[in-house]
């Protein structure tokens, strides 16, 4: 069903603040797909006011994944009820023009912060697959953990996938704990330091995502396409 | 002053506004984002407890009555220190302004602290201003409000050469507490908004300045916590912490208290309701009531103790305000704290 690629391509698109998928956040309100494989995607955010930049990233992000379903014919992806949904919706059906409609501010520049929240991804993601491995552990057994000691495969392979889009080392044999800008390991003198950041930033990214959950709620009363409640 | 199983705490409500978002005071032209921003804050009101909420027409535009009934009569508040937001872009008379927070606070002497704001944008007038108002006001805080609008420019940074003569010229005049709140800007659209490195350089640049990042840099609360545990004179402000978590959502804000305290430390966390965004009285009487949950999960944080809850509910801000605390409600510590 040309319905279910459709899902499963937007399923990848992430918000990149957030790190979770499009879908589950209840960001999507519709999508429609015509019998000729016309698909029609509208996307909604927490507030008329969020971050131009990550909605655009968003948007842009929604197009290519659907844009690259087989039997997809022609896809339009807009953006509703936002303070820049205008120049964001005219920038992303122009595909060729972002650097028209956006000027030096367009896609290249948006890597560098795309990185950076990539980043963000992997020190929380230490944290999520890490911890119950490392509770009870000494720094020397830490540093010897590695990515494949992980017992949860999607976990796993979440993370394994945010460090190589960063091109760290991503492999079974690779340390459990990376510097998520150098790839170093961590050292056993840092992993305590380590440790408290990663949570840190998990702690960030989810309370940010429970805060974006309870705006979108208090702001439409539908359920997104494939939204999934959170704990 | 609340009082609660024999132990009575100085309420100092370190962020409220007086604002006038009513659509008569819309800029023509403007109207959708007047009208975005005023709903968008109505949205976060939904984070409260249903009793405490308010239709979006009282929520646009309050009476001095209303505040006058919500901060001191109902909800404990002793001062209440007002953080204006211009925002004259879209509100024809601005909608928190300095001016309307003022006469207010004339009318009630010794129950409001007035703030004041400045944009380094405004060049050389803006800083003659500053000084004017700094004369007619005495502000000891100003609220700083990065993401404001105008004209072409879409927020600016604190450490824009402008933004420190601006920073320099507080110093000058005793304006000590700046109270920084980051927001969503459009330009530039390949920089982070929300993030919080400038206030790192300006508090490293500016030592007898204190810097209050409100909402403790909500998105950016790790960005925010390995920057405040380098900077002595950076400070945690709690506004939406508590009332956009503690209701809604618990867990988070036991495990956002949680890291708070350990990176950052009771001595450092001011209280502030973000009235009228929510009330302060219920978010006082379940802070004063909460404890982590008993979970292994939270077992390695900092506790938080009756003493630390008056630090944080009053006593911190009443120190960098210098509000006189009644000796009976101070802690006996805090004497030589304060003086350290």
């Amino acid at each position: 069903m040309l319905r279910d690629d459709v899902l499963a391509a937007l399923a990848t698109v992430r918000d990149p603040e957030l790190d979770e998928p499009l879908t589950e956040l209840g960001f999507v309100s519709e999508c429609e797909i015509s019998p000729e494989g016309e698909v029609t995607v509208r996307l909604r955010l927490p507030t008329f006011f969020c971050a131009a930049n990550f909605a655009f990233l968003m948007v842009a992000d929604s197009y290519d994944a659907v844009s690259g379903v087989p039997g997809v014919r022609h896809t339009e992806v807009l953006l509703d009820d936002h303070f820049a949904s205008e120049e964001i919706n005219a920038g992303v059906a122009a595909r060729a023009g972002f650097g028209e409609t956006f000027g030096a501010l367009a896609a290249g520049e948006l890597d560098d912060l795309r990185q950076e929240f990539l980043r963000k991804a992997v020190l929380a993601g230490a944290d999520r697959v890490g911890r119950p491995l490392t509770n009870g552990r000494t720094s020397e057994e830490i540093v010897a953990l590695r990515l494949g000691d992980v017992p949860d495969k999607a976990d796993r392979d979440r993370l394994r996938a945010r460090r190589s889009d960063l091109g760290l080392p991503a492999d079974d044999d690779d340390p459990l704990l990376v510097d998520p800008v150098t790839g170093d390991p961590i050292e056993v003198d840092s992993v305590s330091d380590h440790l408290g950041r990663a949570r840190l930033t998990r702690i960030s990214l989810e309370a940010n995502g429970g805060i974006c959950r309870g705006m979108l709620r208090e702001r439409y009363v539908t359920i997104g396409v494939g939204e999934k409640e959170d704990q | 002053m609340y009082t609660k199983d024999g132990e009575t705490y100085f309420i100092t409500d370190s962020h409220i506004h007086f604002w006038d978002a009513s659509p008569a005071n819309w800029v023509p032209g403007q109207e959708q984002y007047a009208k975005g921003w005023i709903e968008c804050f109505h949205a976060y009101m939904g984070l409260a407890p249903a009793e405490t909420h308010w239709p979006l027409e009282h929520f646009q535009k309050y009476s001095e009555d209303d505040l006058m009934k919500d901060l001191f009569e109902d909800g404990y508040v002793d001062v209440g220190i007002f953080q204006p937001t211009n925002l004259r872009q879209w509100y024809t008379e601005g909608f928190n302004t300095t001016e309307r927070n003022g006469q207010l606070a004339g009318k009630h002497p010794g129950k409001f602290i007035v703030n004041t704001s400045w944009d380094p944008r405004d060049g050389d007038a803006g800083l003659e201003a500053l000084e004017a108002r700094s004369e007619r006001w005495k502000p000891k805080g100003a609220k700083l409000y990065t993401a404001e609008w105008k004209g072409d420019s879409r927020g600016w940074k604190l450490t824009d050469p402008e933004a420190y003569r601006y920073l320099a010229k507080c110093e000058e005049l005793g304006i000590t507490n700046l109270h920084v709140h980051k927001g969503p800007t459009i330009w530039p659209l390949d920089k982070d908004a929300f993030d919080v490195s400038d206030v790192d350089h300006a508090a490293t640049d500016f030592p007898n300045l204190n810097f209050i990042v409100e909402h403790v840099g909500l998105p950016r609360i790790e960005d925010f916590c390995f920057m405040a545990t380098q900077e002595p004179n950076v400070y945690a402000g709690l506004a939406v912490v508590v009332g956009g978590l503690m209701h809604a959502r618990p867990r988070f804000f036991a495990k956002v208290m949680g890291e708070l305290l350990f990176w950052v430390g009771e001595d450092k966390m001011t209280f502030g309701s973000d009235y009228a965004i929510w009330e302060p009285k219920w978010q006082i009487e379940g802070f004063v009531d909460w404890d982590f949950p008993d979970d292994a999960e939270f077992s390695d944080y900092p506790r938080l103790g009756v003493d630390g809850k008056k630090k944080i509910l009053g006593l911190n801000a009443a120190r960098l305000y210098d509000i006189e605390v009644p000796p009976e409600l101070r802690l006996a510590e805090s004497e030589t704290s304060a003086s350290a």
